[in-house]
């Protein structure tokens, strides 16, 4: 019985296919996926917005969207209907074309995304040999439509945003990559599928997830730094900093092409946050050894979400860096940390079983990041605060 | 040759011939990008999949946006003022020719020269292979690519130092 609702959505697959001759049912069998992607994450960036308003609502002390349906929740409709119906204003000088596609490219770049995250046992779209190569690639594709979103609005503002979120999206895709390397490294596999397999299996009822080792959690907490970036959410949305840079580089689209740019955006969080549960959090596997019962692509699910109520969280908690805080922080703290991370996972690996690779390796860690932390703030001096008024 | 092998080769040769003769340099640029897109494909067409996404990552994620940023930070993104081919646009054109003759002859003469071609279908590489390739046979061609980009970002970093010290 729980293997059935584990696998409820391949059987319904199978059985949708039967209906077609065996020459059709492989590319039937994409299409109902493909659709099954779009809908499933489209109802959860509807449900996430909801979240999200709310949340931050109630964390800053007021109530947040409660007047569209009960508690707020039919919200995404009427934003919905909102951006279906307000008039797509195009500035007479900006560049149409790369206008109009800017949208579409980081849309479809991030929904290409999806396709090798691995939703429940046996349900991801494709099997690549590569798939975590190709889930980054398509994060890279994303950032030449951001800076042709900012360019082609002929808006210095647009520009300026383009040109921070560029930079700083190039800047965090390294670190971002570096952390997910180490887990590669002890899986042996870019395949994703192949590393949630690699994590499955339980001490005890202790999982076997990397995020409870010493390299593993430096590298989940490093990649969530460099998602946060990734996907321009606070404290790193400088490149949209809603109180300077108006919109940053979206400022010139409304209606519909703006509602595909914040779809494009949550979709970003969605895929990137799969990624890390799939990297770091034994992807769709159940916590403890007695909870297997329930299905697997609940519990991924379940990560996801709480992966999105920490954006959301952060979002509602932390202050904005400045850009070139960011930029120092990635290349001086954030870059050497995923490197000596590398160091200290071939390490563990190398150490054989027992207590002392757990101490080795976290001191290591350990020293590193408060030594790092200790180098960087020495050359900023932090006096009394002084203020001076206008007289 | 498929259908999808054909859709691919146009969108490349198309992108490729736009990107010289269109007259908006960013223009160019994107649709440079298409070509790369292209070619990225091309190489997923025939089972090379780390080479195609490493192609993607790398040249539309990288390389296209050093070549945008270069455009807007020079004057490139004006219009040309006498249009976008040059005098000797001839010379040119056989020049570009008669290398892409030698290339073509190169690549058709060593395909013809594998014993038994067109009998053994290609072995499907794993990217595991490619990675105990680098690690074992080829290390030295991958120290040799480290110190090149080590090179390269101390580069970055003196040209970005220089600039802070002119403007003291």
């Amino acid at each position: 019985m729980a293997k059935t609702l584990d696998q409820i959505f391949v059987l319904l697959t199978h059985w949708i296919e039967s209906f077609f001759p065996p020459a059709w049912r492989a590319a039937i069998g994409v299409v109902i996926g493909v659709a099954a992607i779009v809908v499933v994450f489209a109802t959860l960036f509807a449900l996430t917005t909801v979240l999200e308003r709310k949340g931050l609502g109630r964390m800053q002390n007021r109530l947040g969207p409660n007047r569209v349906g009960p508690y707020g929740l039919f919200q995404p409709v009427a934003d919905g209907i909102k951006a279906l119906t307000k008039e797509d204003v195009v500035p007479f000088r900006a560049d149409a074309m790369v206008h109009f596609l800017a949208p579409l490219i980081f849309l479809c770049a991030v929904l290409m995304g999806f396709a090798v995250l691995p939703v429940g046992r046996n349900m991801e779209l494709v099997d690549m040999d590569a798939g975590l190569l190709f889930f980054f690639a398509m994060g890279a594709s994303t950032e030449l439509s951001v800076f042709m979103a900012g360019w082609s609005s002929r808006n210095k503002y647009s520009l300026l945003g383009a040109m921070r979120a560029v930079a700083q999206m190039i800047s965090y895709e390294v670190p971002l990559v570096l952390s997910s390397v180490a887990i590669v490294m002890v899986a042996g596999t870019l395949s994703l599928p192949r590393i949630v397999e690699a994590q499955a299996g339980y001490t005890g009822i202790w999982p076997h997830w990397y995020v409870f080792t010493p390299w593993g959690f430096a590298s989940f907490i490093l990649f969530g730094i460099a998602a946060f970036s990734e996907t321009n959410r606070s404290p790193f949305d400088l490149p949209e900093g809603e109180s300077e840079l108006v919109a940053g580089y979206f400022t010139e689209y409304s209606g519909f092409k703006f509602a595909i740019f914040f779809i494009a955006e949550y979709l970003g969080m969605f895929s990137i946050s799969g990624i890390a549960t799939t990297l770091f959090l034994g992807g769709w596997a159940a916590p403890f050894s007695f909870l297997t019962v329930i299905p697997s692509w609940l519990w991924f699910f379940a990560k996801v979400m709480m992966f999105i109520v920490i954006f959301i969280w952060v979002r509602g908690t932390l202050p904005r860096l400045r850009q070139d805080q960011l930029m120092n922080f990635a290349w001086k703290f954030v870059l050497p940390m995923t490197l000596l991370n590398l160091f200290v996972a071939a390490l563990w690996r190398f150490m054989g079983e027992g207590w002392l690779r757990w101490i080795v390796c976290s001191a290591i860690l350990l020293v590193a990041y408060v030594g790092a932390g200790r180098v960087q703030m020495r050359r900023k001096k932090f006096g009394p605060r002084s203020y001076r008024y206008a007289e | 040759m498929t259908v999808v092998f054909w859709i691919l080769a146009v969108i490349t040769v198309v992108g490729g011939v736009a990107a010289v003769t269109l007259k908006n340099t960013v223009h160019c640029a994107l649709a440079l990008t298409a070509a790369f897109a292209g070619l990225a494909f091309l190489f997923l067409q025939l089972d090379a999949q780390f080479v195609g996404f490493a192609q993607i990552l790398v040249y539309i994620g990288a390389v296209a946006i050093l070549v945008v940023f270069a455009i807007l930070l020079t004057r490139g993104s004006e219009k040309p003022e006498r249009g976008v081919f040059s005098r000797t646009w001839l010379a040119g054109l056989l020049i570009a020719a008669a290398v892409f003759a030698v290339l073509s002859w190169a690549v058709l003469s060593s395909a013809a020269a594998l014993p038994g071609a067109g009998e053994v279908p290609a072995p499907s590489v794993s990217v595991a292979q490619i990675g105990n390739a680098l690690m074992g046979r080829y290390v030295l061609p991958l120290e040799i690519l480290a110190l090149l980009l080590t090179a390269a970002m101390i580069g970055a970093v003196l040209v970005a130092l220089h600039e802070k010290g002119v403007r003291k």
